[in-house]
């Protein structure tokens, strides 16, 4: 059977699968739509959560943003997962003893405000846009390779499938297929790291892999790496940072973006307790870590193998890196794997000194540019895109084509999974509280599910677009949305719950401040609404206010929030007392019914 | 009536408490150990580097789960004790 053959028989069989459960699951009514009904248990609800959070960027991206930024990209490991604790002990328990069905529901009742409803669903909507267009480019890298289609025909599959079981399925038939899409997505992550773990140090766990011995050298894996990249010109793998604040800031960032993100949070409401919020929150963090722990050692092992195929020389034990460095492989011997990916355009060869072999260094350090000359060398040669590392690690490790389906199959899985969740936070969002809170509380339930499925349909169609003509590769555009959810939505929900003081025009003011801090600061160095060419400061750190990037300015644009609401709210009167009240009931379990509507 | 109103005011004070040490020791293992100390654990190694690049890439991670787990189990003996579970 052919590659093309087999991509196909994993990615439709996970397919059917899918849209299998959406129908079992078909929502019946507005609870079954935005809550599931309200019944899951924590450990299913947690599975289903880390699927919907895990997303393209995680699947696809992290690895290869950590194979290439090393120690520095850290961040995104703790960020992205540290962002649970503060879900777990400041909001998921006390919004889900809340009882509603959405975030804006959240913020317009404890604001007494359909002002500051209104600005929770722009803020929502900025951030889950942002966020779904990520999701979309990651869906089209999976499908044009592994379907053989281009990029556009991968982006408007991935749209019809996500469109089938999430209008029709809603939260019920998302939070059951996020089940299955988290299974098939981890198997399809942790197969084949185990195999190249075994491969490269004897050890069949990736997460200790990484710590242990490199066994054809027989130095640590990490010790191997440092010296193979430090012959090309390369930073340490391991070297620490300079700009420790900007570390920390955009750590911040994605962790108070994780814990804003709206569709991450409605999945709290699905359970039927408020202790089973809690436990919900770490098992989803257990979930995701299974996949986070293996992620660190396949970014290293893929970096040290794409190395050690360019450089044969440096793969067992060296004598002198300087001298393995200057025999790279001929073009005409290049890997298997490394034509098929030619053929994407994501993998590009250009000999610049014609001498027919494959140089790979760091061809941006000055200090290097002697050596560079000695040896002959004028430019790297080979661009190798970061987000097809995970995606090519099975062909890089020679391992059997089956493995290769698999991995199509859960890149896939991924992105559709996250898309499917954001378009709900989206959908609900536009039908439950614009709509059926705002414009026409009349509405009968009938005419609000259908508002809210041609709301997704809508939304859908929106994501698509945005997907054909991306701001950025998957990663970064997903790290945008944090900043935004972080910097709106996050600062708000906790002071709704930890202060009685703050009152609508704190909240309305603390959103816009946080909202319009953070987007001027993004638009100024990537371009007003990510147009290129119209950004008013060149992207570099030297521009930079203090060192910060635009991706760590979510942190900041939460202080802003924080302040300018505590100000403001200080300076008015205070919340009424049945507000008041609806503090302090939020704050203990007791009374806590289903999710319910108005 | 001001029984139950200094019980839930007495409950949310361990809540914030717990909630507060929780918070330390996550700032303290991610924001400290993986970042702002490395440089003071570099004398520690682990496999090829030093224990901040550990804490960085998985003993952060492997702690923020002990200590959501660790709050949960603790609040749900808070809600027995303060009769305020469901």
């Amino acid at each position: 059977m052919s590659q093309f053959a087999i991509n196909l028989l994993f990615v439709g069989a996970s397919f059917a699968l899918y849209i299998g459960i959406a129908i079992w699951a078909r929502a019946g009514s507005t609870k079954d739509f935005y809550v599931a009904g309200g019944g899951v248990h924590p450990v299913t609800n947690g599975m289903a959560t880390a699927a919907d959070w895990m997303s393209a960027a995680s699947f696809i991206s992290m690895a290869g943003l950590l194979a290439s930024g090393g120690y520095a990209n850290s961040t995104f490991l703790m960020g992205w997962t540290g962002g649970y604790v503060i879900l777990a002990m400041l909001l998921a328990p006390y919004l889900r003893k809340f009882g509603k069905f959405t975030v804006p529901d959240f913020i317009g009742d404890r604001f007494y405000s359909n002002t500051a409803r209104l600005v929770a669903v722009i803020c929502l909507i900025v951030a889950s846009i942002t966020y779904v267009i990520g999701q979309m480019t990651g869906a089209g890298v999976a499908f044009s390779r592994f379907l053989e289609v281009s990029n556009t025909w991968g982006i408007w599959i991935a749209a019809f499938i996500v469109f089938l079981y999430a209008v029709f399925g809603g939260m019920k038939g998302i939070t059951y297929t996020q089940v299955a899409q988290y299974i098939v997505l981890i198997i399809a992550y942790t197969i084949p790291a185990v195999f190249i773990s075994l491969e490269l140090t004897g050890n069949p766990i990736p997460g200790l892999g990484l710590f242990s011995t490199h066994t054809e050298s027989g130095v640590p894996l990490l010790a191997k790496l440092d010296d193979v990249i430090n012959a090309l010109g390369f930073r340490d793998y391991t070297a620490d940072v300079d700009n420790k604040l900007n570390m920390v800031l955009f750590t911040m960032s994605l962790m108070v973006g994780t814990a804003g993100l709206p569709h991450v949070i409605i999945r709290f409401f699905t359970v039927p307790k408020v202790a089973d919020a809690r436990w919900s929150a770490g098992w989803a963090l257990v979930f995701i870590a299974l996949l986070y722990l293996t992620a660190p050692a396949v970014g290293s092992m893929a970096r040290l193998n794409l190395m050690t195929t360019v450089y044969p020389d440096m793969a067992g034990q060296v004598e002198s890196y300087e001298d393995a460095a200057t025999n790279p492989i001929l073009y005409s011997d290049r890997p298997e794997w490394v034509r098929t990916w030619e053929e994407t355009g994501l993998i590009t060869f250009d000999d610049k000194n014609g001498d027919g072999r494959v140089q790979v260094y760091n061809d941006g350090n000055d200090a290097f540019a002697e050596t560079a000359t000695q040896r002959g060398w004028n430019g790297s040669e080979l661009n190798v895109n970061n987000d097809i590392l995970v995606l090519a690690n099975p062909e890089i490790a020679n391992l059997p084509s089956w493995v290769i389906g698999l991995i199509a199959a859960g890149g896939i899985a991924a992105a559709l999974s996250t898309a499917a969740g954001l378009l709900l936070a989206i959908s609900s969002a536009i039908s439950h509280d614009l709509i059926k809170t705002m414009i026409n509380p009349k509405i009968s339930e009938k005419g609000e599910m259908l508002a809210a499925r041609i709301s997704m349909a809508g939304a859908i169609l929106l994501a698509t677009f945005l997907g054909l003509n991306p701001p950025g590769f998957a990663a970064q555009t997903v790290a945008l949305a944090f900043g935004i959810a972080g910097a709106s939505l996050f600062p708000v929900l906790m002071m709704g719950i930890f202060s009685k003081r703050v009152n609508n025009k704190g909240a309305v003011a603390g959103m816009l401040t946080g909202l319009g801090t953070t987007l001027l600061y993004i638009f100024t160095y990537l371009g007003w609404f990510f147009i290129p060419e119209t950004n008013m400061l060149p992207n570099t750190p030297d521009n930079w206010i203090l060192g910060i990037s635009p991706l760590s300015f979510g942190a900041v644009g939460a202080i802003f929030n924080f302040a300018v609401a505590f100000t403001v709210s200080n300076a008015t009167e205070e919340p009424p007392q049945e507000i008041q009240d609806l503090v302090e009931s939020v704050r203990f379990p007791k009374g806590a019914g289903t999710a319910v509507d108005h | 009536m001001a029984d139950d109103k200094a019980n839930a005011a007495a409950y949310w004070k361990a809540n914030v408490r717990l909630i507060t040490g929780c918070l330390i020791v996550w700032a303290f293992v991610s924001y400290g150990c993986a970042i702002l100390f490395r440089p003071l654990l570099a004398g520690i190694p682990v496999g090829g580097t030093d224990l901040g690049f550990w804490f960085a890439q998985q003993g952060s991670i492997l702690t923020f789960i002990g200590i959501i787990f660790f709050y949960a189990w603790k609040m749900n003996r808070l809600d027995k004790q303060f009769g305020l579970g469901e």
